[in-house]
């Protein structure tokens, strides 16, 4: 598979919202290690509404709009930290970019380095700070790094660069959030927001994958 | 856990309809937004806008009034208000002389106001902000800028609120309510955790037997875990981190405002002011004004906080003029 068109990456999109939403009690478990336990429900919340709009648009032009108005759907809904960033990783690749009919590897991987960016200017989040940077920065290197001529082999690689990400924030003391008045006693758990940024990619993996 | 929700709702936009509809006499909902105005706002001045995460009731709900905030965005539960909510609810207020955002300094809500003042410059709002970081348990001094906003949120939005009611520019109000936030610390207690509505798990563990000094609204962990001990030995640990981090000394003037978290009830928490009181007499300071009642909680969160202000006479003035909430009223004080 080279490239989907507008509509199977929405359902792209969508696999990933209903990986979330079924991973709402993970993610619930997995914050409330070190967070206060709002993770889940914030993404699970922002990414139901995702789905319904990206369902209700029903057609598209384009892939822009598929993650403008999963972006934008995430911004407006969530509120919290993760409203802003996760709106973010759909949106802030989008940004420059001219309308797409196709999502091929060279534009994915040039959307989600721009999302990255987008976030870490505005987060201001480095890797190593136990934050969802943690999983998407290696995503997207490994994305950079891989032949874009095979989807489903790029976000193989991104699943399993994000996934080390998650192993990753293990070691880290956190720089953001609540966890970060936890200091050294948050080392040993994992960061949430990385650990949607896994399910997401492992979800879009397991969708074009099946395609 | 037994609390008094619906199956399958939003909590958020039933406490809002609930809260807005028993008093409407005073506020108007925002359509399609969780959010409302203060319906007797004065015109023609800088607006106050205040928000951030629901479940901490009275805050930041309470504080819409009469010399108080003209306008509240509502987040979802310990969630930050999203950058349209809160930029609806500043165009909603604003007359032209711009709005003044007023919250506690959190990530998330540092993140979503950032950007909703971005979408209020687009459409030609002028806008300026406030973060408030009273808990000086949450971070050292050097990282002030790390801490917390917690119960000092209440005397920043009142002293902004009688600050935009004078007339000023924005720039003015923003310099006043800066130097507020300036003159206030507060120190928490924790005796137990609260809970997320809807999530059976507390937010936190403490031991039965235990308590936490410094520990934040949602779980924060703070600066000692110790046994529980007699109300005198709390206060009198929370006034010296107090008095240290405030230099506090003998005919200083202060307002000092002592908060229950949700479950600690007013007769445990007169007894924290009568054993407060007995310091701060002892030190000679002078107490402008005092008040004890849960200003800003946790759902059934245990323990308190204590919220002292510093007062000059250019704060005095603002904090002395009367306002009116249904959650904070206060007449002229005449000396």
């Amino acid at each position: 598979m080279k490239s989907l068109t507008a509509a199977q990456t929405a359902g792209m999109i969508i696999a990933a919202c209903d990986a979330i939403i079924e991973n709402k009690p993970y993610l619930t478990e997995v914050d409330s290690k070190i967070g206060d336990g709002d993770h889940g429900i914030g993404m699970s919340g922002g990414m139901e509404k995702a789905k319904a709009a990206l369902l209700e648009k029903g057609t598209f032009n384009d892939i822009n709009t598929v993650f403008q108005i999963t972006g934008m759907t995430m911004l407006n809904s969530m509120g919290g930290a993760s409203g802003v960033i996760f709106g973010s990783m759909f949106l802030g690749g989008i940004k420059k970019l001219e309308p797409c009919k196709e999502l091929d590897g060279e534009i994915f991987t040039k959307i989600m380095r721009g999302s990255l960016n987008s976030i870490k200017e505005r987060g201001k989040a480095q890797v190593g700070d136990k934050t969802m940077v943690d999983a998407l920065e290696p995503a997207v290197i490994a994305m950079e790094n891989s032949d874009k001529d095979d989807l489903a082999a790029l976000l193989d690689k991104a699943e399993k660069a994000a996934l080390q990400g998650v192993e990753n924030t293990k070691n880290c003391v956190a720089k953001f959030g609540r966890a970060k008045s936890l200091l050294e006693r948050a080392i040993g758990y994992q960061d949430a927001g990385a650990t949607s940024v896994s399910i997401i990619f492992g979800a879009m993996h397991s969708y074009v994958q099946n395609l | 856990m037994k609390k008094i929700l619906n199956k399958d709702s939003n909590v958020v936009e039933e406490m809002l309809d609930g809260y807005l509809s028993a008093y409407g006499r005073y506020y108007e909902a925002i359509p399609g937004a969780s959010a409302f105005t203060y319906k007797g706002r004065r015109k023609n001045k800088v607006s106050l806008v205040i928000g951030g995460g629901s479940g901490h009731e009275p805050l930041f709900s309470g504080y819409a009034g009469k010399g108080l905030a003209d306008a509240v965005a509502c987040g979802n539960i310990f969630a930050s208000p999203n950058p349209q909510l809160i930029q609806s609810t500043a165009k909603a207020v604003d007359e032209g002389k711009g709005v003044l955002f007023i919250y506690g300094n959190y990530a998330g809500d540092n993140l979503n106001f950032d950007m909703a003042e971005e979408l209020c410059d687009l459409e030609g709002i002028k806008t300026a902000h406030v973060r408030v970081w009273d808990d000086c348990a949450s971070a050292p001094k050097e990282r002030i800028q790390d801490r917390r906003g917690i119960a000092g949120d209440v005397y920043v939005i009142k002293i902004a609120g009688a600050a935009c009611d004078a007339g000023f520019d924005l720039e003015e109000v923003t310099r006043i309510a800066e130097k507020a936030r300036d003159h206030i610390n507060t120190i928490g207690l924790a005796t137990a955790p609260g809970s997320i509505p809807g999530l059976d798990k507390p937010t936190f563990e403490l031991g039965e037997d235990e308590i936490e000094f410094g520990m934040g609204l949602h779980g924060e962990p703070g600066i000692e875990r110790t046994t529980m001990k007699p109300a005198n030995e709390l206060v009198d640990r929370m006034y010296r981190e107090l008095k240290a981090e405030m230099n506090l000394k003998a005919s200083d003037e202060i307002a000092v405002l002592v908060n229950g978290l949700g479950s600690t009830t007013l007769l445990e928490l007169n007894i924290v002011y009568h054993d407060l009181s007995r310091h701060l007499a002892e030190d000679r300071l002078i107490v402008h004004d005092a008040e004890v009642k849960s200003f800003c909680t946790c759902q059934e969160m245990g323990g308190f906080s204590i919220t002292i202000l510093r007062l000059d006479d250019e704060l005095k003035k603002y904090y002395d003029t009367p306002c009116f909430s249904p959650f904070y009223a206060r007449e002229e004080i005449k000396a």
